[in-house]
């Protein structure tokens, strides 16, 4: 008979691996994609701190009528 | 009105400055009092017999930690927000009645649940928790304040010109969930009058005090999951957060590489709540949670080290900025001190340097050098960098600047460095023994041999102080300095001689 201690013991497990997964896969994704859905280069986003003017063009405007 | 050019709005950046200057020097203040009252018992008694309930050890140090954790810290991170957010997300506070309204209700229902911390502290009205020493009452406005705070940041971000979200931007919003998440959690209390004690007597007890709804084992794992996070979302993400936007925008470039910054992230979030446990060790919580707070501890190395390197990377090729401007200075060496701080942190939760490491002066060292050595610099550089973009006018005095910037890293030097020998040896002398298991020394040997370190820890403190102080006065003086034009503003700050 499984006890509750035990079941959270091999559910807190299986959650940390599956975490671990989860951020190893992130961390591949990023390096192979290099580019977000939106096909910008990840690294071209340091603009947003560089160039944040008012009137400086966003990196990716919200939407096309509103830039 | 629609013909004026659209400008960003600081108006709430300015008021929370004003709080962060003000609490800095009220909670460094009474800081480095209690050093000296540490190194020099007779100081507890500063103002005379009568006065001594109010200015004995006990009585100030809640009010030192929640100054400059809950005032200084967070007036910063405020400040900071309504600075960054508008410029990240390029838009304006100004185009947005709502959004003004609510950040002016931020600040001002900010400064009455100060006053009444500050009013309740000083008369020992405490739960006696660490860091969550507010009685219900005042939980309550400190939840208010916290979801007009949020409704600041989700509103903002809904007006946004900009599709992503900058990496600082992600920062903030960790530090808005996680903060409400750990302060609701650890304060669930019970206002005493609603109880009944086991022998029947209700109404115990004045109005606003209150019981916490953990007892025992239980107490301490809610309290030190709490205060460590605290740690974590209030000096680390947050600050994450400024030197991410401050430094490749003061030094005009581009973060080394954003997708670690992303990483980093993840990593810091995924890991960092599962460290509190090593301020257990050795206690009566299971073995198992405390080897987990260790291991967690250990790997958070990892996104720590992360950021910071990546920081220090953004200024590659440009290391002759560092000599060349205090601002960069203050920055780099913040980024410093949060990788040594976060290698130190590591380093005391292994468990057989815990043994030594625990209760001693060198967790305060460690503390202290993780916040005067990076969140001070940081939130001073970050204003430092925000005064010029504030009131259009360059930084008072460039020098005074330089010899603050030494003046306080002497300062923090010899503070951590008194507390790592006083902490080593106290932990050594606590558990020398003798053949037979008799303990080598008694308590007041300790105290003897400490003494030296306590005095040199006050110099530190005080150090700090005195250059707070400076910080204080250059920003109040560059409000009235040489007026500059936008196009001075690009990156570099203006500063005068």
């Amino acid at each position: 008979m499984v006890n509750i201690a035990e079941l959270q013991a091999y559910g807190y497990f299986t959650l940390t691996i599956l975490l671990v997964l989860a951020l190893y896969g992130y961390i591949y994704h990023l390096y192979s994609t290099k580019k977000d859905v939106d096909g910008v280069d990840y690294e071209s986003y340091s603009d947003m701190a560089l160039k944040d003017d008012i009137d400086d063009t966003p990196v990716s405007p919200k939407s096309d009528k509103e830039k | 009105m629609e013909n004026r050019p659209l400008e960003y709005d600081y108006t709430i950046a300015k008021m929370f400055m004003f709080t962060t200057i003000l609490l800095g020097i009220v909670g460094m203040l009474i800081g480095v009092i209690l050093a000296f009252q540490l190194a020099f018992p007779g100081v507890n008694l500063i103002l005379g017999e009568g006065l001594a309930e109010y200015t004995n050890f006990s009585r100030l140090r809640p009010l030192h930690t929640d100054a400059v954790i809950f005032g200084f810290t967070l007036s910063g991170v405020f400040a900071t927000w309504y600075y960054v957010g508008q410029r990240v997300l390029k838009v304006s506070m100004a185009e947005s009645k709502l959004l003004m309204a609510l950040g002016k209700a931020h600040f001002w229902l900010y400064l009455v649940v100060v006053v009444a911390v500050v009013v309740s502290l000083f008369a020992g009205v405490t739960t006696s928790k660490e860091y969550a020493e507010f009685e219900w009452p005042i939980d309550i406005a400190v939840v208010l304040v916290w979801v007009i705070f949020g409704m600041s940041i989700f509103g903002l971000i809904g007006i946004r010109r900009e599709k992503s979200l900058y990496i600082s931007i992600w920062y903030y919003i960790a530090t808005f969930l996680g903060i409400a998440m750990l302060y609701l959690f650890n304060n669930m209390e019970i206002p005493t009058i609603l109880g009944t004690s086991a022998s029947g007597e209700s109404g115990i007890g004045s109005w606003y005090h209150s019981v916490s709804m953990y007892a025992g084992t239980n107490d301490a794992l809610v309290q030190w999951w709490y205060g460590h996070n605290a740690v974590a979302f209030g000096f680390t993400v947050p600050i994450v957060a400024m030197i991410y936007y401050f430094l490749p925008k003061e030094s005009g470039q581009a973060i080394y590489s954003y997708k670690l910054s992303l990483l980093s992230f993840w990593g810091l979030m995924f890991v960092y709540l599962w460290a509190g446990g090593h301020h257990l060790l050795y206690s009566t919580v299971p073995d198992w949670m405390q080897t987990m707070g260790s291991i967690f501890s250990v790997i958070l190395i990892l996104p720590s080290w992360g950021s910071a390197i990546n920081m220090l990377l953004t200024m590659k090729g440009e290391w002759q900025q560092v000599a060349a401007s205090p601002l960069i200075k203050f920055m780099v060496l913040g980024s410093t001190f949060y990788m040594f701080s976060t290698l130190e942190g590591p380093i005391q939760a292994i468990k057989s340097v815990n043994a030594i490491a625990h209760f001693t002066d060198w967790i305060v060292g460690h503390v202290h050098d993780g916040v005067l050595g990076w969140v001070g610099f940081m939130i001073m550089a970050s204003l430092y960098h925000m005064a010029p973009r504030v009131f259009k006018r360059e930084i008072y005095s460039k020098s005074l600047m330089a010899t603050q910037f030494w003046i306080q890293t002497l300062g923090v030097v010899l503070y951590f460095t008194s507390m790592w020998i006083a902490g080593i040896t106290q932990g050594m002398m606590w558990r020398a023994h003798d053949e037979f298991g008799n303990l080598a020394y008694s308590f007041i040997d300790t105290v003897t041999v400490l003494h030296p370190y306590y005095a040199i820890r006050g110099v530190g403190g005080l150090l700090y102080l005195v250059g707070f102080l400076m910080f204080a006065y250059n920003i109040y003086k560059t409000m009235s300095a040489r007026p500059v034009e936008e196009h001075e503003l690009q990156n570099a700050s203006p500063m005068g001689a």
